[in-house]
């Protein structure tokens, strides 16, 4: 009783800001300006610029989260066959700039990445070609990437320590070689750590529109920047929440997908 | 040695500056029950590893079947591992745990079915093919880990405390299943160990280790009996350890009184340690003993009585299963033959010193 007590702060917290919130983009998502029914701006994704901006967005989400994992994977193996304390110093170092606030890293990465900006100034002292990624695709991807990574490790990472070592040396002592061992007992048993990074990472990174306002220059529209227009700009609320459902959608599949892989809620209890 | 299945030369390891292993010899029989039995940190797990791959040694050679192997991972050794907690991959069913080595070597269906319904019968666990690890108890995971480990048809099997975590009355079980698994196979076991009991319960031969060194070696009766230091006489056992006097071969002298035994050589005069078991020590009337004294505790073990009794400023351990109140008279007479003489270490370094050969 007393416990259920202590809950109530967030669930009144929760209240206001998740779930009233929510109605009313459902509300204003279904509802044209005259507040009749209306299923038109979720009709209107189809339009060749709305679909253009969500296929776009689920590319460069999806080039990310690859890049992510490829990255993420290596690394964490690398933390768990660490001791303690060497450990706690490298994660240390890894986290450190994920005290920063989010924008001004991204920001950060616009002014190293300017045709003015420090790399060329450095690349152009050196009389090396000029980097010119800023405002295109790879430059979005790239700040994906280096503001994401960090929740592809962490969950990969933890399913990884709690794996027993004697379990990868039993593979061993059994015949597998180092990649056998990782084929068909590591990965296996790393999936549900690997489904809720890729969860982590995918859904932040199919929503986001200040990474691609920053370090696209405005020139490479996402979904999230549409809906973010029709809210702050055209003040078109219903039809940037109906834009908001089907982007809901999406993030349900794979929410779906991981709550299945990963049964046990170890993961995800992070 | 020369018919030995396996020889440890000269292995020295140490972990971050400190030395776990010296200098360790040992060679191991074909077809031997050999237990590494010592307190934690003695290096018996260490040696095991080497023995199976997972730790190289700095120096010295590991020689399995007259190769040396010290360098071979632990996938290019002829030999299995029965890890502490039991290891099971928990995402694979019993079966396919089982056939996971032999599908590593390409083995063909039939065979893989075969060797799995023969392992299972022979580890009393007959249709949990389909079964998973989780669902398993203790005692049935650490069967199958058993049956994983010898489908391979290993010349060697290396159990690493697999009986550790379990209770009392299924790791008595399991010490019986162990002796009959091994006479059934014909296969060597090396078994490591900190639980004296099951060291003398299923062992062909017992090597005592501690500090990273062999105290001694020989069979359960040979080193609970003949205890070549106060460390083996301690640690296996409970014991009384005596400093005494040689005062000539077959004579010593115990807290004053003298005492006749066996052993002969140790010169005269000779400051010595003497062990007695516990049930050794017999409680006579006081006009009967070597030594007089007086019984201050008395426990009721089950299957005998613990006494405690001070005489001549010693607190002797008995054994009985005749009772003496607390309080009682008694002497205490010892048989020749029970007392066993030991050199006393002149320093504590030498008291781990090896004693092997």
């Amino acid at each position: 009783m007393n416990r259920k007590l202590l809950s109530a702060p967030y669930l009144f917290w929760s209240a206001l800001f998740i779930l009233v919130p929510l109605c009313m983009v459902f509300y204003y998502g279904l509802t044209d300006k005259t507040g009749a029914f209306t299923l038109e701006n979720i009709l209107a994704i189809a339009t060749p610029e709305h679909s253009k901006a969500l296929w776009e967005a689920l590319k460069l989400a999806f080039v990310s989260t690859v890049i992510c994992l490829l990255l993420a994977y290596p690394l964490a193996m690398i933390l768990c066959g660490m001791n303690s304390h060497k450990d706690s110093f490298i994660v240390l170092i890894f986290i450190l700039p994920m005290w920063m606030n989010f924008l001004l890293r991204t920001m950060a990465w616009q002014s190293l990445l300017e045709k003015t900006g420090v790399i060329n100034g450095i690349l152009g002292f050196l009389h090396l070609p000029s980097l010119n990624i800023i405002n295109t695709p790879a430059a979005i991807v790239l700040g994906m990437v280096y503001n994401f990574l960090p929740f592809m490790v962490l969950p990969i990472y933890n399913v990884l320590v709690k794996i027993d070592k004697n379990i990868v040396n039993a593979a061993r002592d059994l015949g597998a070689n180092p990649f056998q061992t990782f084929l068909k007992i590591l990965l296996p048993l790393s999936l549900p750590g690997i489904f809720s990074g890729i969860t982590m990472v995918f859904v932040p990174a199919l929503t986001t529109f200040v990474i691609s306002r920053v370090l696209g220059g405005g020139k490479i529209l996402l979904i999230g920047n549409i809906i973010e227009e029709e809210f702050t700009k055209t003040d078109n609320w219903n039809l940037g929440s109906g834009l908001s459902i089907v982007l809901m959608l999406f993030i349900i599949f794979n929410m779906v997908i991981s709550a299945v892989t990963d049964k046990d809620g170890e993961v995800n209890a992070l | 040695m020369k018919n030995a299945l396996v020889n440890l030369e000269g292995i020295t390891k140490s972990f971050d500056g400190q030395m776990i292993l010296d200098d360790l010899n040992l060679y191991i029989k074909e077809n031997e029950f050999l237990t590494l039995l010592g307190p934690s940190g003695c290096g018996k797990t260490t040696t095991l590893r080497i023995l199976g791959g997972f730790e190289k040694p700095d120096k010295g050679h590991v020689i399995f079947e007259g190769q040396d192997i010290t360098n071979l991972p632990p996938n290019k050794r002829n030999l299995n591992t029965v890890f502490q907690k039991y290891a099971l991959f928990t995402h694979m069913d019993i079966a396919e745990n089982i056939a996971f080595g032999l599908k590593i070597k390409n083995k063909s269906k039939a065979y893989i079915n075969d060797k799995i319904r023969y392992a299972l019968k022979l580890v009393n666990l007959d249709g949990y093919e389909h079964r998973m690890p989780d669902s398993l108890s203790g005692g049935q995971q650490q069967r199958i880990a058993i049956a994983r480990a010898i489908v391979n048809e290993p010349k060697l099997l290396l159990l690493d405390e697999p009986l550790g975590a379990l209770d009392l009355k299924l790791r008595q079980d399991m010490q019986y299943e162990l002796i009959r698994l091994k006479n059934e196979l014909g296969i060597t076991f090396i078994y490591v160990t900190h639980d004296q009991e099951e060291a003398l319960t299923m062992s062909d031969t017992v090597v005592v280790m501690n500090q990273g060194y062999i105290q001694q070696i020989g069979t359960p009766e040979n080193v609970y009996n003949e205890p070549e230091n106060a460390f083996v006489a301690d640690f296996i056992g409970d014991s009384n350890i005596i400093g005494a006097t040689m005062i000539q071969d077959r004579l010593v002298e115990i807290l004053g009184a003298r005492f006749a035994c066996v052993d002969e050589g140790f010169g005269e005069n000779k400051p010595v340690d003497v062990v007695i078991r516990p049930e050794d020590v017999e409680l006579v009337s006081p006009d009967e003993g070597v030594i007089n004294g007086t019984v201050t505790h008395l426990i009721f073990k089950g299957v005998h009585y613990e006494m405690e009794v001070m005489a001549n400023g010693f607190e002797w351990l008995v054994q009985s299963t005749r009772m003496q109140p607390v309080g009682t008279q008694v002497g205490i007479r010892v048989a020749p033959f029970n007392i066993q003489i030991m050199n006393k270490p002149e320093s504590e370094d030498e008291e781990a010193v090896g004693v092997n050969e």
